[in-house]
C-alpha cells in the first residue's frame, strides 16, 4: 500500500489550490451577501480556468479534458470544494460525465460546447413525489410516430436556470419483473428553448448561496428521436455506466471545506487569548481540534481508498457510500466545532465558517441521503447472507 | 537564443517561520517549500520571451538539495523546456551561498551559452540579493537589476529598474544578467496539461563537484532570532481623537 502523492498530484493540488485562493475566494463574500452569481465575474474566471487547464478537467483527454485518474481528479475536486459552490461549479465547471455517452452528433451539440465553456448542463431526475425512490417517477415520455412527447414535473434541479440544456430522466413504460412491475426509464436531452418545456424558479434554500435549484415543467414537450441519450428504456443503465463517481465527488468537495474550517480553527485557537492564555491550551478546545483532525483524516482516507479502487476496477457501492456518508457527516461536525472554537465570531459572516456550516447541510441529502447510503452499505453486508 | 533561469527552493511565503531551538537558523523540517516567488516571475518572463519568438529554449537550473527537483518540475510545468539540478547539499538546512551559486551558474553559462540569464532579484529566505550581480561580475556580462520591464531587441536590452526615486531605464548590452522585480509580470498557473507533460521533459542531475566548485560556506551565522512582537495598536473613534493621540505621542 502506498499512501504517498506523486509529484504530479502535488503540483495539480498546488495549482488548483492557488487558483481557488486567488481567483475564487475574492468573489465569495459578494455572492454570500447577494445570493446572486455575477455572470461577468464567472466569464472572467472561466477564461482563466481554461488557460490553466482546470476547466472541465474531469473529462478524458480525447475530448479536451485533463485525463486525470479518479484519485487525482478527487484531489482536484477537494481543492475546488473549498470555495463557494456556485462559483466553482460554474466558473470551473465539470460537465457531467454522462455527456460522454452521447452519439457523435450529441457530443457536437452538447459535450464539446460544455468543454469550451459555451454551454452548461444540468441533470434532472428528482420529482416532488420521487426523491430517494427515483423509480417512482411520474414524469413520462410517450412515443408519437418517431417523436417523443414529454409531460410532468421535476424539482430541485441544480443550476437549471443557467443551463442551456437538461438531461432529463423520464418514465417510458412499465416492465414486469420477478419483484413486481418496474418503471422503464429513458434519458433525453432537452434544450432550454424547446416548446412545452419551462424552467421555473425553485426554492430559496439554506445551503450554497448563489447555487440555484429550479422546477422543470414539461407540457406536451415534443422531442425528436435523436434527443434520446443512450438506449430507449435504458436510462438508468446509461446513468450507472457513465455518471462516474459522483458520490466521491461530493465527498471530496466536503473534505476541502472541512480542511478550510479546520485551518481557521487551529489558527484561531493558537491566537485567541482568554483567561490569560491561548484558548488552544484549554483541553476543552484542544480536544476538539484533535477530534476534528481525526474525523477529517478518516473521511479523507475512505475517499482516497474508494477513488483508488475505482481506478483499479475493484470499488464497491459500499466503498463509495461509506466515503460519501463519512465525509458529509464529518463536514457537519467539523464546521460546527470550528464555529464553537471561534465563539461568537464563528457565527459572523466576516469568516467563511457560518456558510461552511450552512453549506454542509445539503451534503447529507443530495447524491443519496445518509439513510440511503447506510441502506446501501448494510444491504451489501446482508446480501452475502441471503438478505 | 537560450534563456537560463535559476530557481531556488525556499520556505513557502505562507509558512509562519520558526527559529530552530539552537538559533542556527529557521526550522525547515516538514515545512512547505516552494519556488522563490521572484524566480517564478523570471520563469514567466522567459516563457513570454519564447512565446514572443525572441527565445527558443528555456532552461531552468536549481542548486541545492535533491528535493529542489520539485521546484524544477514546477518550472517545467509552467513551460520551461528542460532543467538542470545541481545537488550541492544533503541537509535542507545547508544554505548554498550566493558566491558558490554564482560560480556554478557561471560554469553552466559557459556550457549552455544562453543569450540572457533571468534571475529573481533576491530569494525570500535570506534576502541576499547578490547572486545575479556576482554572476555578472564573474562572467564580465552587463547587468540590469530589479527589472520591472524588459525589452530585448537584438544585441541590446532595455531594462526598466525600480529604484528609490522612481523608474530608471538602462540600455544593456547582450548577453546580460537581468534580475527581476515584483511588478515585471504576473506568473501563470502551472496548467494541468503542462503538469502532465513536465514529467517527460529532460531533467539533468549534476553535483557541485561536477563543476569543480567548493560550496563550503564562508559566512558564519552567529544567531537567528524571531522578530520582536509588535505591540498592539489602538482603534480611535474620530479624527479629533487621532490628532489628540498623535499630539500626546509627540508625533505632530
Ligand atoms: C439543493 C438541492 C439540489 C439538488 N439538485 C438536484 C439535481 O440537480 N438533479 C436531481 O435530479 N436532483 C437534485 N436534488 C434532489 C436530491 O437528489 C434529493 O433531494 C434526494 O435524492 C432526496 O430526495 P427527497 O428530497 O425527495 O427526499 P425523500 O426521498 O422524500 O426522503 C425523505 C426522508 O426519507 C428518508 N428515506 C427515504 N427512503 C428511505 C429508505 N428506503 N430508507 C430509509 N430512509 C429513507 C430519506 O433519507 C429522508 O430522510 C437536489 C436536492 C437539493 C436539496
Ligand atoms: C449574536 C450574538 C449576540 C450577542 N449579544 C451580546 C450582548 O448583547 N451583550 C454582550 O455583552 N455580549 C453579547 N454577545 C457575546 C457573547 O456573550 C460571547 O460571544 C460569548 O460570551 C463567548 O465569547 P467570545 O465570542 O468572545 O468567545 P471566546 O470567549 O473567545 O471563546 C472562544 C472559544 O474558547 C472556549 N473557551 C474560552 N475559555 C475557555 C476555558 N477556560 N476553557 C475551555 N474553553 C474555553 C470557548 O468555549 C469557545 O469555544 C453576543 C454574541 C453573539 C454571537
Amino acid at each position: 500500500m502506498n499512501f504517498g502523492m506523486t509529484e504530479e498530484q502535488v503540483m495539480i493540488v498546488e495549482t488548483t489550490r492557488a487558483f481557488v485562493e486567488n481567483e475564487l475566494y475574492p468573489h465569495e463574500a459578494e455572492i454570500e451577501r447577494t445570493g446572486v452569481l455575477d455572470m461577468d465575474v464567472v466569464r472572467d474566471i472561466q477564461k482563466k480556468a481554461m488557460e490553466a487547464g482546470l476547466y472541465a478537467a474531469n473529462m478524458p483527454e480525447e475530448v479536451g479534458g485533463a485525463g486525470l485518474d479518479t484519485l487525482t481528479w478527487l484531489m482536484y475536486e477537494k481543492e475546488l470544494g473549498r470555495a463557494n459552490y456556485a462559483l466553482h461549479w460554474t466558473a470551473v465547471a465539470r460537465p457531467s460525465n454522462i455527456l460522454l455517452a452521447g452519439t457523435q452528433d450529441q457530443k457536437e451539440q452538447y459535450l464539446y460546447p460544455c468543454m469550451k465553456g459555451e454551454k452548461w448542463d444540468c441533470l434532472a431526475m428528482t420529482e416532488p413525489d420521487a426523491g430517494s425512490d427515483l423509480r417512482g417517477m411520474k414524469a413520462t415520455a410517450r412515443k408519437d410516430g418517431d417523436d417523443w412527447i414529454l409531460n410532468g414535473t421535476k424539482h430541485f434541479i441544480s443550476h437549471a436556470d443557467i443551463a442551456d440544456f437538461a438531461i432529463c430522466f423520464m418514465a417510458t413504460g412499465v416492465e414486469d419483473t420477478p419483484r413486481g412491475p418496474k418503471k422503464k426509464i429513458t434519458a433525453f436531452f432537452v434544450d432550454k428553448d424547446t416548446p412545452g418545456f419551462a424552467v421555473r424558479d425553485g426554492y430559496g434554500n439554506v445551503s450554497h448561496r448563489g447555487y440555484t435549484n429550479a422546477v422543470l415543467e414539461f407540457d406536451d414537450c415534443r422531442l425528436p428521436a435523436s434527443a434520446v441519450l443512450g438506449d430507449v428504456d435504458k436510462g438508468f443503465d446509461v446513468a450507472n455506466t457513465w455518471l462516474g463517481a459522483t458520490r466521491l465527488q461530493v465527498a471530496a468537495t466536503c473534505l476541502g471545506r472541512a480542511e478550510r474550517a479546520l485551518d481557521h480553527a487551529v489558527a484561531y485557537a493558537a491566537e485567541r487569548k482568554q483567561f490569560g492564555q491561548q484558548i488552544g491550551k484549554f483541553q476543552g478546545v484542544s480536544f476538539k481540534l484533535a477530534d476534528m483532525a481525526l474525523e477529517l483524516k478518516a473521511a479523507n482516507l475512505l475517499t482516497w481508498d474508494a477513488g483508488w479502487k475505482f481506478d483499479q476496477g475493484t470499488v464497491t457501492e459500499s466503498d463509495m457510500s461509506m466515503a460519501k456518508l463519512k465525509a458529509t457527516e464529518m463536514l457537519a461536525f467539523v464546521a460546527d466545532e470550528a464555529i464553537q472554537i471561534h465563539g461568537g465570531m464563528g457565527l459572523m459572516d466576516e469568516l467563511p465558517l457560518e456558510r461552511i456550516w450552512r453549506d454542509a447541510r445539503v451534503e447529507r441529502i443530495w447524491e443519496g441521503t445518509s439513510e440511503i447510503q447506510r441502506h446501501i452499505i448494510s444491504r451489501e453486508m446482508l446480501r452475502a447472507l441471503g438478505g | 537564443m537560450k534563456v537560463l533561469v535559476p530557481v531556488k527552493r525556499v520556505i513557502d511565503y505562507n509558512v509562519k517561520v520558526r527559529v530552530k531551538a539552537d538559533g542556527s537558523g529557521v526550522d525547515l523540517a516538514n515545512v512547505k517549500m516552494s519556488m522563490n516567488p521572484f524566480d517564478e516571475i523570471a520563469v514567466e518572463e522567459a516563457i513570454r520571451l519564447k512565446e514572443a519568438g525572441k527565445a527558443d529554449e528555456v532552461i531552468a537550473v536549481s542548486i541545492g538539495v535533491k528535493q529542489s527537483q520539485e521546484t524544477l518540475r514546477t518550472a517545467l510545468a509552467m513551460g520551461a523546456d528542460r532543467a538542470i539540478l545541481v545537488i550541492a547539499a544533503d541537509d535542507v538546512h545547508t544554505d548554498i551561498e550566493p558566491l558558490s551559486v554564482a560560480k556554478i551558474l557561471a560554469k553552466i553559462v559557459e556550457e549552455e551559452q544562453p543569450g540572457v540569464v533571468l534571475c529573481g532579484k533576491q530569494a525570500i529566505d535570506n534576502d541576499m540579493n547578490a547572486t545575479g550581480q556576482m554572476l555578472s561580475a564573474l562572467l564580465g556580462w552587463s547587468q540590469g537589476t530589479f527589472a520591472s520591464e524588459v525589452d530585448i531587441d537584438g544585441d541590446t536590452a532595455k531594462v526598466t529598474r525600480e529604484v528609490d526615486g522612481g523608474l530608471q531605464t538602462l540600455s544593456v548590452k547582450m548577453p546580460a544578467i537581468i534580475t527581476v522585480d515584483l511588478r515585471l509580470n504576473e506568473p501563470r498557473y502551472a496548467s494541468l496539461p503542462n503538469i502532465m507533460k513536465a514529467k517527460k521533459k529532460p531533467l539533468d542531475e549534476k553535483t557541485a563537484a561536477d563543476y569543480g566548485v567548493d560550496v563550503t560556506p564562508r559566512l558564519e551565522i552567529v544567531k537567528t532570532v524571531e522578530p520582536a512582537e509588535r505591540a498592539a495598536g489602538i482603534i480611535v473613534g474620530s479624527v479629533d481623537e487621532l490628532v489628540e493621540k498623535l499630539k500626546e505621542a509627540g508625533a505632530v
